[in-house]
């Protein structure tokens, strides 16, 4: 460890030989995470909502698959379920969508990424939204069906909303979990954050890896740091007064 | 297009040495793990301000940022610092112990804080000292309420071993690309492996599962 030269400023310095700067490459990178970050969690978002709330339906056939759905998705892992959307897909699809999606799919790796990345935390989302189903009292859907609701009115108007307020916390995790979990992404080749920096300390500047992914740790920190205020300023926002955790005003 | 079985069987030697090395990692990163963790939560719930903040800072640290990036930290630094080539496969056994610490610290600080109080002043009021207390009243305890906890945790961390393959180890997904790329079969070899984790993870979750419910009915 004596002889190692730090440069705290390596990341003004010019790539040697491209005209870009390695800061450059850092902001590109981030630009990537962020990217695949959000749209992945759109994915989340709205399909873990459905099928966490399908699993508390009381259809025993769609719930089941819905089940099916969530358990497949949470028992492999990411990395594994990346390969499979990104190597194995093209290969078993037919002939001709198969070679679309090598040859002539746009961002073949981001859309992959967001896809794969979507999908598997869509199984968590669900775990979540049905955990705040399951807590509110029976009372709540037979009070919504004693008023004359359909089943989709009573979700629409009473179970869901109270339901998304109980589990703002874990899928407060959830959304932190999507940043983290699209680094992943490198390993189909997206040229995210950890790509970049392993890039960087790999071939471009070996000589001083703990400058730069010191810098790379902050900013996650600071990533990390930033939903997490955003999602306790939602859940300031939405908090019914005198229930659950919120309503102490 | 065809599924070359006969390429699975030709090569379930490299795989079962790449399963075996995944399953070690997770044994050993669990139990390195959940000894680090707990003194880690024993410091965090301290009353000694330094050993408190220094613990928390740890935690939130490690919680913060993808376990890839702390893979690459620890793949880079750990030869830097000890001046030898340790590898991928060893630098990775490490990594886990480290960064899993972090998230078992969670879980049994969490058994800790639902131990009520008076059993602390029982301790106390037995003569024991600090480390009596904990180790035959407080740890006991919490332990057991937590177990199905440290479970899941433990199935999460299997999963997570396959990240190792991005710096090259020879786990159960190292093997299976390694074999891919030579022979061309990546079809077979991530079905596989997918086919593996998912039997491996299912069959877990459902045992902690059951295990759960037995611990909700005796108390």
């Amino acid at each position: 460890m004596g002889q190692y030269q730090w440069n705290w400023g390596i990341i003004l310095e010019e790539v040697y030989g491209t005209g870009e700067y390695y800061y450059q490459w850092l902001i590109t990178g981030l630009g990537w995470t962020v990217a695949t970050a959000l749209s992945a969690w759109v994915i989340a978002l709205i399909l873990g909502s459905l099928i966490g709330t399908v699993r508390t339906m009381p259809n025993k056939w769609l719930a089941g698959l819905a089940t099916a759905y969530v358990e497949l998705f949470r028992n492999i892992p990411l990395i594994v379920q990346l390969f499979l959307w990104f190597f194995v897909l093209p290969e078993v699809l037919p002939e001709q969508m198969g070679t679309w999606m090598k040859q002539d799919m746009p961002m073949p790796e981001f859309i992959t990424a967001v896809i794969g990345l979507g999908l598997f935390t869509s199984a968590r989302v669900a775990e979540q939204v049905r955990t705040g189903i399951m807590a509110l009292p029976r009372g709540q859907r037979y009070a919504g069906q004693a008023l004359g609701f359909t089943l989709g009115q009573t979700y629409r108007y009473v179970l869901l909303p109270m339901a998304f307020r109980i589990v703002i916390p874990p899928l407060t995790s959830e959304f932190m979990n999507v940043f983290k979990n699209s680094a992943v992404a490198l390993a189909i080749g997206v040229t995210e954050l950890t790509f970049q920096m392993r890039q960087i300390t790999g071939e471009y500047a070996p000589g001083n890896p703990i400058e730069v992914m010191t810098m790379v740790s902050v900013i996650y920190l600071i990533m990390a740091f930033s939903v997490n205020r955003l999602m306790a300023f939602i859940e300031r926002r939405a908090q019914v007064p005198g229930y659950i955790s919120g309503g102490s005003k | 297009m065809d599924f070359n079985f006969s390429a699975i069987v030709d090569s379930k030697d490299f795989l079962l040495e790449g399963l075996k090395y995944s399953l070690t990692l997770t044994l050993f990163a669990t139990f390195f793990g959940i000894v680090f963790g707990t003194l880690l939560a024993m410091a965090r719930l301290s009353s000694i301000k330094p050993l408190n903040l220094a613990a928390s800072a740890y935690v939130n640290l490690f919680r913060s940022v993808p376990l890839l990036l702390v893979i690459f930290w620890f793949y880079i630094l750990v030869p830097l610092i000890s001046g030898v080539q340790v590898g991928a496969d060893k630098s990775a056994y490490i990594t886990f112990a480290i960064f899993e610490a972090a998230y078992f610290c969670e879980i049994i600080r969490a058994g800790i804080q639902s131990i009520s109080r008076g059993q602390v002043s029982a301790g106390q009021a037995m003569g024991f000292t600090y480390a009596q207390n904990m180790r035959y009243v407080i740890l006991p305890q919490a332990f057991r309420n937590v177990v199905p906890l440290l479970l899941t945790q433990t199935i999460i961390l299997f999963q997570d071993t396959s990240l190792v393959y991005v710096v090259g180890a020879t786990d159960l997904l190292g093997a299976a690309s390694k074999i891919a790329n030579r022979d061309y079969i990546p079809v077979e070899m991530y079905v596989t492996v997918a086919v593996i984790y998912f039997t491996i993870s299912f069959v877990l979750s459902r045992l902690v599962k059951r295990l759960h419910t037995a611990i909700a009915v005796i108390r």
